[in-house]
C-alpha cells in the first residue's frame, strides 16, 4: 500500500497542506463552475428575449400572431400547445405509471421484478427522435385510420365536451404529440413512484394486510398517504421532462402556430417552433421572438422543477425524523 | 489508479486530437439554404468531388436558414429562392446570382387521381389555401374538372413551417392571383398561414402529402418526381390548363428578362405565354461582396462555374432547368464584384 | 352484494388494472423494438459503415454520420466527466456545512432537466456566431453541457455511498487528503462512478436538438473539428422526414443502430451498478 510511503514522501505536513488546498480549490472552481453554466444560460436567453419583449411588453405573452411578413409575435400558440400536449401526456402518463408501479411492488414475482423493472427504464433510454419517427410512420397513420374517425363518431356529438373531437382525421396534431409525450414520461414516474413505494416501511404495509385488507387498498390506503409527496415530486418531474421535449413532438405536431380547440388539429410547442424556425428567422426581432419563447419554456421547467424539488425534500426530511 | 487514469484519459483526448487535426480546412466549402434544390446540388456537389476532390457541403435548412447563416458568415455561401431586392443587398453587403431554375408542382393526395388527373387554377388554390375551400367535392374544383369523381373528403392543407423561398414563390404567385391573398397573407419566406399543417422544408411537405389521406402541397417538381406523388395539372395566364415538367418550365424562363434585372431580382410566377408554368422559379446564391477568405469565395465560384459548364444533363435528369449560356455569362461577369479586403476580385474566368 | 365482495371485486379491477398497464409499457417498448428492427434491417451491412451519406437517389451509407457521433460523444465525455466528477466530489467532500452546496445541487438538477434545445441555442450564441461557423466543436461542447450534470449527480451519490470508515483508516494512516479521495474513495466508488458516465454517454449518443445549432450536419467524410461534422441523430432527422425511399432506409437503419447501443450501453450499466452494489 503506496499510501503510507507517500504520506512521508509527499513534501511534509506543510506540503500537504498546499496539495490539499489545491485540490479542495480545483473541485471548488468546477462546481462554481456549474453555477456559472447556468448563470450563462440564463444570461444569454434572457439579453436574447430582451428586443422582443421590450417590442411587445408583456402582450408578448397573450398574443396569438406568428407573422414573420408584418413582424408580430406572440407566445400564446406555442405556450398553449406546450401545456395542452403535457397535460395530455399527464393524463396518459400518470395512470399507466402508476399501476406499473403497483405492479412492480406488489403484484409482481420477486424475481422478475428486477428484469421487468429495468425494461420499464429501457423506455426512458430510447432516444426522443426515435419516439419521433416511430411517432411519425406508426402511431399517426395508424390513429389516422382507426382511432381518430372512432372518436370523431362516439365523442364528437357528444355536447360539453365533442368540440375536442372535430375535425377531419389527420392522424397528426395535438392529440398525437400528447400520446407520445406520455410514452415518453412514463418511465421516468413509474421508477420514481416504484422507488417511492418501496421506502414504505415493510411493518406498515405488513400490519395492514394483516387485518385483512386487499392489495389494492393497502396501495389506497397506506402507501400512497404515506408516499404521496414523493409521487408528487416524481410526477412534476415527468411533467417538467414532457415540457421540454422537442424531437418527438415536432415530428407529429403538425406545426401549425394556431390555437384550435379541437385535439385533433395541429399545434406547436415552444421546442417544435424553435427546432423549425430557428435557424431560419432573419430579422433581428424574429430571432428574439423564438429566444423569448425558449426564455419562457426555461422558467416554465423551472418553476415546475423547484416545486418538485421541495416536495422532495420535504419527503426526505420526514422520513429522516 | 490516478496515474494510470489520468494516463488514460490523456491517451485518448490524444488519439481525438490526432484524427481531428487531420483533415485540414481547405477543399471543404460550405453552404446552406433552400432545400428547392437542394436535389440538384447535392449530385453537382457528388461529382465536382469525383473531378476536383473539394467537397462542397450543402444543408438545406430553407431559404431563409441560408439568408441568416451567410448573413451572420457562418458559412461560405447562402442559398435561397426568395431573391433579396437590389436594396437589402446593398445593406447587407451581399452579391447574388440565380444557379438554376424549377418548377413548383401542388402534389395531391386524393385516391383514384393519378398524376395530372385533376386541374385547379391559382384563385382554387388561394381559396383552398385560405380555408374557403374545405372538402374536395366543392363546386369550384368541381367545375374545374367535369368528369372526374371527387369524394366528399376533407382537404389537409399542407405548407411549409420553416422558412422557405419555395414558399415565397408559391405566395408570390397566390399574391398576383388573389387579391385576397394579397391583402390578407402577403408573400414571404414564412407568412401566417390560415390553414393547414406544417411540414419541415420540401421534404417534409412531401412527406405529409404523402402520409396524409386528402393533403394538397406545393413542393419543388423534382420531389414531386422522385417520390412519385401525383400532382395537379394547373391552368395558366392564358388560360392553358398545363402538365408540369422541362417544357413548360422552360417556356416560362424563357420569357425572362435578366439583363434588365438589378442583382438579378427577377420573379417568374405567372407569365405570360400559352406554354408557360406559372409557378417558376430561379434559386439564388447569396456571397459577401468583401471576402473574409477569398481562397474559400473563388472555390465557391469555382464549383458553380464548373456546374453552369458541366451540370446541365444532371439538371435536366432531375426537370430543372438549367441557366441559358447568355445567362452565365452576364453571372460571371458580375462576378468582379466580388473582392477580397484589399479590392481584389477573388474570381477571374479562364 | 357483501361489503366483503365489493372489496374483493375492487380489488380485482384495481389489480386487473396494473397488470394491464404493465402490459401497455412493455408492448410499447416492444412495438418501437420490432418497428425498428422491421424497418432498419434490411439497411443492416457493411455498407452502412463504409459508405458515407449519398445524394438522393443513390446508394450509401452512414460512416461519416457514424464517426462525427462517435468523435463528439468521445470528447463530449471527455470533457465533461472530469468536471462532473470534480464538482461531485465537491459537493460529496468538501462541502458539509456549506451553504453554497444545496444551491449547487438545485443547480445541477436544474441543468440536468433543461429542454436541451435550449443549451444548443445557448452554444449557438456562444460559440458559432462568434467563431463564424457550425463546428464540431460546438457540438461537442453543447453535448459536455448535458454530460455534466448527469456525472455530478451519480459521482455524489456514488461518493456518499463509500463508507466513513474507509476514509477514516486512509486519514489515520496519515495520507493527504487529496490522495486519500483520489486513491481510496474513486476506486471505492469506481463501478458507479462508472455507471454513471455510461448513462451520460447513452443520453447523449441519442440528443438531436443540442446539435441543430452547432455541428449542424455535413454530407461528406469530414474529421474537421472545425466545421460542419455529420452526425447520426441529425441524419436520421433529415433523411427520415425526406420522400426518398432510399434515404428512410437509411434513416431506419441508423435509427436501429442507434438504440440498440444506446440499450446496451444503459444494460450493461445497470449490470455493473448491480455488481458494485453487491461487493460488501
Amino acid at each position: 500500500m503506496d499510501l503510507a510511503v507517500s504520506a512521508g514522501a509527499s513534501g511534509g505536513l506543510n506540503g500537504r497542506r498546499v496539495q490539499d488546498a489545491a485540490f479542495r480549490g480545483t473541485t471548488r472552481v468546477f462546481a462554481f463552475g456549474v453555477l456559472l453554466l447556468l448563470g450563462g444560460i440564463i444570461a444569454a436567453l434572457a439579453t436574447g428575449a430582451l428586443l422582443a419583449f421590450s417590442t411587445f411588453g408583456w402582450g408578448f405573452l397573450t398574443s396569438q400572431a406568428w407573422n414573420p411578413v408584418k413582424e408580430n409575435f406572440g407566445a400564446l400558440p406555442a405556450i398553449y400547445g406546450t401545456l395542452v400536449t403535457s397535460f395530455i401526456a399527464m393524463l396518459i402518463g400518470i395512470p399507466l405509471a402508476f399501476g406499473i408501479a403497483v405492479f412492480l411492488t406488489e403484484l409482481c414475482p420477486p424475481r422478475l421484478r428486477r428484469p421487468i423493472g429495468t425494461l420499464i427504464e429501457l423506455l426512458a433510454a430510447i432516444p426522443s427522435i426515435i419516439y419521433g419517427i416511430w411517432g411519425l410512420f406508426v402511431l399517426a397513420p395508424f390513429l389516422q385510420s382507426t382511432v381518430q374517425p372512432a372518436l370523431i363518431a362516439v365523442l364528437g356529438p357528444v355536447p360539453l365536451i365533442g368540440f375536442l373531437f372535430r375535425g377531419p382525421p389527420l392522424g397528426l396534431g395535438v392529440l398525437t404529440a400528447g400520446i407520445i409525450l406520455g410514452f415518453m414520461v412514463l418511465p421516468f414516474i413509474a421508477s420514481v413512484t416504484r422507488d417511492v413505494f418501496l421506502t414504505v416501511p415493510a411493518m406498515l404495509r405488513e400490519s395492514a394486510y394483516g387485518v385483512g385488507a386487499t392489495t389494492s387498498e393497502v396501495v389506497r390506503r397506506i402507501v400512497l398517504p404515506y408516499t404521496r409527496v414523493g409521487v408528487i415530486g416524481g410526477i412534476m418531474l415527468g411533467l417538467g421532462r414532457a415540457l421540454g421535449e422537442t424531437m418527438a413532438v415536432t415530428f407529429v405536431i403538425g406545426n401549425a402556430h394556431r390555437i384550435m380547440p379541437s385535439l385533433l388539429a395541429p399545434g406547436t410547442t415552444i421546442s417544435a417552433t424553435l427546432a423549425n424556425e430557428f435557424a431560419e428567422a432573419v430579422s433581428p426581432l424574429y430571432t428574439s421572438s423564438c429566444i423569448a419563447i425558449g426564455l419562457i419554456l426555461f422558467a416554465m421547467s423551472f418553476t415546475v422543477l423547484a416545486a418538485a424539488k421541495l416536495m422532495l425534500l420535504r419527503l426526505e426530511q420526514r422520513a429522516a425524523k | 489508479m490516478q496515474a494510470r487514469g489520468l494516463t488514460t484519459w490523456l491517451g485518448a483526448a490524444a488519439v481525438v486530437a490526432a484524427t481531428a487535426g487531420i483533415a485540414a480546412a481547405e477543399g471543404e466549402i460550405s453552404g446552406a439554404g433552400a432545400t428547392f434544390p437542394y436535389p440538384i446540388y447535392a449530385k453537382w456537389a457528388d461529382a465536382y468531388k469525383e473531378k476536383s476532390g473539394v467537397s462542397m457541403n450543402y444543408q438545406s435548412i430553407g431559404s431563409g436558414g441560408g439568408i441568416k447563416q451567410i448573413t451572420a458568415r457562418t458559412v461560405d455561401f447562402g442559398a435561397s429562392d426568395m431573391p433579396l431586392t437590389p436594396d437589402k443587398l446593398s445593406k447587407a453587403g451581399l452579391v447574388q446570382f440565380p444557379a438554376i431554375m424549377g418548377g413548383e408542382v401542388l402534389a395531391i393526395n386524393l385516391p383514384g387521381v393519378a398524376a395530372g388527373g385533376l386541374t385547379l387554377d391559382g384563385p382554387t388554390i388561394a381559396n383552398i389555401y385560405l380555408g374557403k375551400i374545405t372538402s374536395w367535392d366543392d363546386p369550384a374544383i368541381a367545375k374545374l374538372n367535369p368528369g372526374v369523381k371527387l369524394p366528399p373528403l376533407g382537404i389537409a392543407v399542407v405548407h411549409r413551417s420553416d422558412g422557405s423561398g419555395t414558399t415565397f414563390i408559391f405566395t408570390d404567385y397566390l399574391s398576383k392571383v388573389s387579391p385576397e391573398w394579397k391583402d390578407q397573407v402577403g408573400e414571404d419566406t414564412a407568412v401566417e398561414w390560415p390553414v393547414g399543417l406544417g411540414g419541415k422544408g420540401n421534404e417534409g411537405v412531401a412527406a405529409l402529402t404523402n402520409n396524409t389521406a386528402g393533403a394538397i402541397g406545393y413542393i419543388e417538381y423534382a420531389y414531386a418526381l422522385q417520390n412519385k406523388l401525383p400532382y395537379a395539372k394547373l391552368v395558366n395566364k392564358e388560360g392553358a390548363a398545363l402538365m408540369p415538367g422541362s417544357a413548360s418550365f422552360q417556356a416560362a424562363a424563357a420569357n425572362a428578362d435578366w439583363p434588365k434585372a438589378p442583382g438579378f431580382y427577377l420573379l417568374l410566377t405567372d407569365q405570360s405565354g400559352k406554354e408557360s408554368w406559372p409557378i417558376t422559379g430561379a434559386s439564388f446564391i447569396l456571397l459577401h461582396e468583401v471576402q473574409e477568405k477569398p481562397e474559400t469565395a473563388k472555390q465557391v465560384l469555382d464549383f458553380f462555374a464548373w456546374s453552369y459548364a458541366n451540370g446541365t444533363k444532371m439538371a435536366e435528369e432531375l426537370a430543372y432547368v438549367p441557366m441559358p449560356e447568355s445567362v452565365v455569362k452576364l453571372v460571371e461577369a458580375s462576378w468582379s464584384k466580388i473582392k477580397d479586403g484589399g479590392g481584389k476580385p477573388v474570381w477571374t474566368s479562364q | 352484494m357483501t361489503l366483503y365482495e365489493r372489496r374483493q371485486a375492487a380489488n380485482i379491477v384495481a389489480l386487473t388494472l396494473s397488470w394491464l398497464a404493465t402490459g401497455v409499457g412493455l408492448a410499447i417498448l416492444a412495438l418501437i423494438l420490432w418497428t425498428l428492427l422491421r424497418r432498419g434491417i434490411a439497411a443492416i451491412g457493411l455498407e452502412l459503415f463504409t459508405q458515407t451519406t449519398p445524394p438522393p437517389g443513390s446508394r450509401g451509407g452512414l460512416a461519416n454520420a457514424i464517426y462525427g457521433s462517435l468523435v463528439m460523444t468521445a470528447v463530449a465525455t471527455l470533457v465533461g466527466t472530469p468536471v462532473g466528477i470534480l464538482t461531485g466530489t465537491y459537493l460529496a467532500e468538501f462541502s458539509r456545512g456549506s451553504r453554497l452546496a444545496p444551491v449547487i445541487r438545485f443547480v445541477n438538477d436544474i441543468l440536468l432537466s433543461a429542454p436541451s434545445i435550449l443549451i444548443g441555442v445557448f452554444v449557438n450564441e456562444l460559440m458559432v456566431v462568434r467563431m463564424g461557423h457550425f463546428s464540431a466543436w460546438a457540438g461537442s461542447v453543447a453535448l459536455a453541457i448535458i454530460v455534466v450534470p448527469v456525472v455530478v449527480r451519480t459521482t455524489e451519490d456514488m461518493l456518499k455511498l463509500v463508507p466513513g470508515s474507509l476514509r477514516e483508516a486512509a486519514i489515520a494512516l496519515g495520507a493527504p487528503q487529496w490522495k486519500v479521495t483520489v486513491s481510496v474513495i474513486y476506486r471505492a466508488a469506481l463501478q458507479g462512478m462508472l455507471t454513471g458516465v455510461m448513462l451520460a454517454v447513452a443520453r447523449i449518443a441519442g440528443e438531436t436538438a443540442p446539435l441543430l445549432f452547432t455541428a449542424l450536419n455535413n454530407q461528406f467524410w469530414s474529421t474537421n473539428m472545425n466545421a460542419p461534422m455529420a452526425n447520426l441523430p441529425y441524419v436520421i432527422f433529415q433523411f427520415a422526414l425526406s420522400p426518398y425511399a432510399d434515404w428512410q432506409q437509411l434513416a431506419w437503419g441508423g435509427a436501429l443502430l442507434i438504440t440498440f447501443t444506446i440499450l446496451v450501453l444503459n444494460i450493461v450499466a445497470r449490470v455493473l451498478a448491480g455488481w458494485s452494489n453487491r461487493t460488501p
